[in-house]
């Protein structure tokens, strides 16, 4: 029986200030080893999820408990909830300009080291690992040491993601659209480097609109996400079906 | 002032209070408060100054008299009192070497990060360590003289090499050019003398530690580098102040000369004490700098600036001879109350002169940030080109970042390109570093450090490094 790694209680959350509610009791649990894929139309708060769970600002938790592998993440900060393994890969990644993608993540990777109270990671280890990692979704050595996303196209940006993914090595990651803007090569790359970061002590939950992914991520459950909650869930064909007949039927379903 | 007596002077040391900050409690020889003839002529003497100099600086105090402190910057505080600042203070001992320097001052040079003994092994940097205003201790002398470098203190130079002191003071920057340059030239108490010969190409980077000790004293530092044909020399100006609670008038004047085919590359990375987080206290920064450029030759600023209350300095470049560069790369961090206007001039007359300016400011608090510069292509500076980038970065939405950019082309086949970028700190990047593990300063700290990157790259390693340091304890908490 492997263990849980990320439980979500009944999670209420609204967007700070305007007070519109997006997340209303939603309940996921993902265990160690799980791949779980979130589908939903737009606007159900697919995103508002991933943001929520990793603590970015602008919205605010009304109700519910979100707990990572024993730890209540709720009562963290962002870059601590990084530090305790959370990871989220980002829909639309960031630029920071005149920073290198190696003192970003030599920088990020010291510092949960240090949390953790491990010694920090030699040059030369560290350097060992980019390699290795940087070829898991074949990203051009060059990518590594220029600036944080900046003047990447969308596919580098993405593949950059999953390499960052696999530099820090989390328990709990969510890929946010991961697939969008992707052509069919950089999404056959992509997905197998997330195949291969999977292990029985991780667990990985992936936010997408398209079916697609799911050729090459395969998914122990599909959930799908429709007014703020979890209204279904079911196995890898629960995804064909709703590339087949849309959403309508299942917030109809609800309705009744 | 004039009858200012010995006895008068040791009652004034011993009712001295060092109430502020950290200071060393090394006795001092203090000039009574207030600006006269007599004040000068007194200094001048305390120097054994030739009597040139003494002209010169009397000429200078006529001149300043007549002049008005300028007004146009964008900054606001209250002027001076220039009667009831004291124009002299000096460690009253003096040192024949490094051993017999005072270990009171050891360790305050200890707080502030250069140890002497330290850099002499480590680094292979020349200290010429100016405490207040005379220098107590050079090193490197002799391996320098060797290469028949002179590096020492003002006051020295004018002792030991008067006609090269004589031949280029007032030069660059000459006595009427500004309120506070004629003020300087009045009463400056001491600074860096450097001279490069033909054809040598300094071998270590030259450096200078300013503080501000004595409560109360204006510090009038003044600089001059003068880097013969053909010669090479890369000077660094690094000053800390420890905390004070009263404004505190620094107006120094740096004076650069590089003759045909040399090269100057002067770095300052300035943290004089910026006034507590309720903008009382703080140095006046009022300084100017500037460099002439003969045929071939290049001077390169960079700046790395994070204190002071009060900014107002241009460092400039008068691109006189053909084909002559003028570089000016600056990083300038206002915050709580700060004010900086700061930029560069870039004065081309020669053909074929070329400048560079990349100016980065950033506004964190209530602060008030400005770049402010000029180029000028003069008439017969055919082929001039320039290329200037100033970029503001706001940390907070009550401080402000302005720019005024001055072009004044008489030459029709000059190239002139100017980019400007305003942005604020991004919450969306900040996030993204701290889902990494990276905590919300550690993430300022890098977004900073990446906007600037490019002026830092400019700097000596070891400045650099500092500077970075420095720009993140300046922008602690800074993000509103």
């Amino acid at each position: 029986m492997s263990k849980v790694l990320l439980d979500i209680k009944n999670l209420h959350a609204e967007i700070e200030d305007e007070g519109k509610a997006i997340l209303k009791g939603l309940n996921l649990t993902v265990k160690a080893g799980e791949i779980h894929a979130v589908m939903g139309p737009n606007g159900a708060g697919k995103s508002t999820l991933a943001s929520v769970v990793a603590g970015k600002d602008g919205y605010e938790v009304t109700d519910g408990s979100v707990n990572m592998d024993g730890i209540d993440l709720l009562d963290l900060d962002p870059d601590e909830r990084a530090k305790e393994g959370l990871f989220l890969a980002f829909q639309y990644p960031i630029e920071i300009p005149g920073v290198s993608n190696i003192n970003f993540l030599r920088t990020a990777i010291n510092e949960i080291r240090d949390y953790r109270k491990d010694e920090p990671m030699s040059a030369k280890e560290f350097m060992a690992l980019v390699r290795e990692k940087s070829k898991l979704v074949e990203l051009d050595s060059k990518l590594a040491s220029r600036s944080v996303n900046e003047g990447f196209s969308g596919g580098e940006k993405k593949r950059n993601e999953i390499f960052q993914m696999a530099m820090l090595d989390p328990k709990v990651a969510f890929l946010d659209e991961t697939d969008s803007g992707l052509d069919i090569d950089a999404l056959r790359v992509v997905a197998a480097g997330v195949n291969k970061l999977k292990s029985e002590n991780n667990a990985v939950i992936i936010i997408t609109h398209y079916q697609r992914l799911l050729d090459y991520i395969i998914p122990d459950f599909v959930h799908v996400l429709a007014d703020g909650k979890i209204v279904k869930t079911g196995d890898k064909s629960l995804a064909l079906e709703l590339e087949e007949k849309g959403y309508d039927w299942l917030t109809e379903e609800k309705t009744v | 002032m004039a009858s200012y007596t010995e006895e008068e002077l040791a009652a004034d040391l011993k009712n001295q209070e060092y109430k502020f900050g950290f200071t060393t409690d090394i006795e001092s020889e203090k000039f009574p408060v207030g600006l006269n003839e007599d004040v000068i002529r007194l200094i001048s003497a305390k120097k054994d100054e030739p009597e040139w100099l003494l002209e010169y600086r009397l000429n200078a105090f006529k001149i300043w008299q007549e002049m008005k402190e300028p007004e146009w910057a964008h900054v606001h505080y209250t002027k001076p009192e220039f009667q009831e600042i004291s124009y002299f203070a000096a460690p009253k001992k003096q040192y024949e070497s490094w051993d017999d320097v005072d270990p009171e001052m050891k360790a305050t040079m200890d707080k502030l990060g250069i140890s002497m003994d330290e850099q002499k092994k480590l680094t292979g940097v020349a200290v010429d360590f100016v405490m207040d205003s005379v220098s107590v201790a050079t090193s490197f002398k002799e391996k320098l003289g060797e290469l028949g470098i002179i590096f020492s203190s003002f006051s020295e130079a004018v002792q030991n090499h008067p006609d090269l002191v004589r031949k280029h003071l007032g030069t660059v920057v000459p006595t009427t050019d500004n309120f506070y340059a004629a003020l300087n030239s009045a009463v400056f108490s001491d600074g860096s003398f450097c001279y490069i010969p033909k054809g040598v190409r300094c071998p270590m980077e030259l450096s200078t530690y300013f503080r501000i000790n004595e409560s109360g004293t204006g510090q009038f530092e003044r600089t001059l580098v003068v880097a013969d044909e053909g010669s090479y020399v890369s000077y660094l100006e690094g000053c800390t102040a420890p905390q004070r609670d009263e404004n505190q008038l620094h107006a120094a004047v740096v004076e650069l000369i590089a003759l045909d085919d040399a090269e100057i590359k002067y770095s300052t990375v300035q943290n004089w004490f910026p006034g507590d987080k309720d903008g009382v206290g703080g140095i006046f920064n009022f300084v100017t700098k500037r460099g002439i450029c003969h045929t071939n030759s290049k001077i390169s600023w960079t700046q790395v600036e994070t204190g002071s209350a009060v900014t107002w300095k241009y460092p400039s470049c008068i691109l006189k001879g053909d084909n002559s560069i003028g570089e000016f790369y600056s990083v300038a961090v206002t915050n709580n109350y700060q004010q900086a206007d700061t930029g560069t001039k870039m004065i081309h007359l020669g053909k074929n002169t070329k400048s560079t300016v990349i100016s980065k400011g950033i506004s964190a608090g209530q602060s008030q940030n400005s770049y402010r510069g000029l180029i000028q292509i003069n008439k017969n500076a055919h082929n001039a080109r320039n290329f200037t980038q100033c970029d503001s970065l706001l940390m907070s939405d009550r401080c402000g970042a302005h720019t005024f950019p001055y072009i004044e082309c008489l030459n029709n086949s000059a190239k002139l390109e100017h980019e400007a970028t305003t942005s604020k700190i991004g919450e969306d990047q900040i996030f993204y570093c701290q889902q990494r593990g990276l905590s919300e300063e550690s993430a300022i700290g890098l977004i900073v450090n990446g906007y600037v990157k490019e002026v830092l790259n400019k700097l000596p390693m070891e400045f650099a490094v500092e500077a970075q340091k420095l720009l993140a304890i300046s922008l602690e908490n800074s993000v509103g």
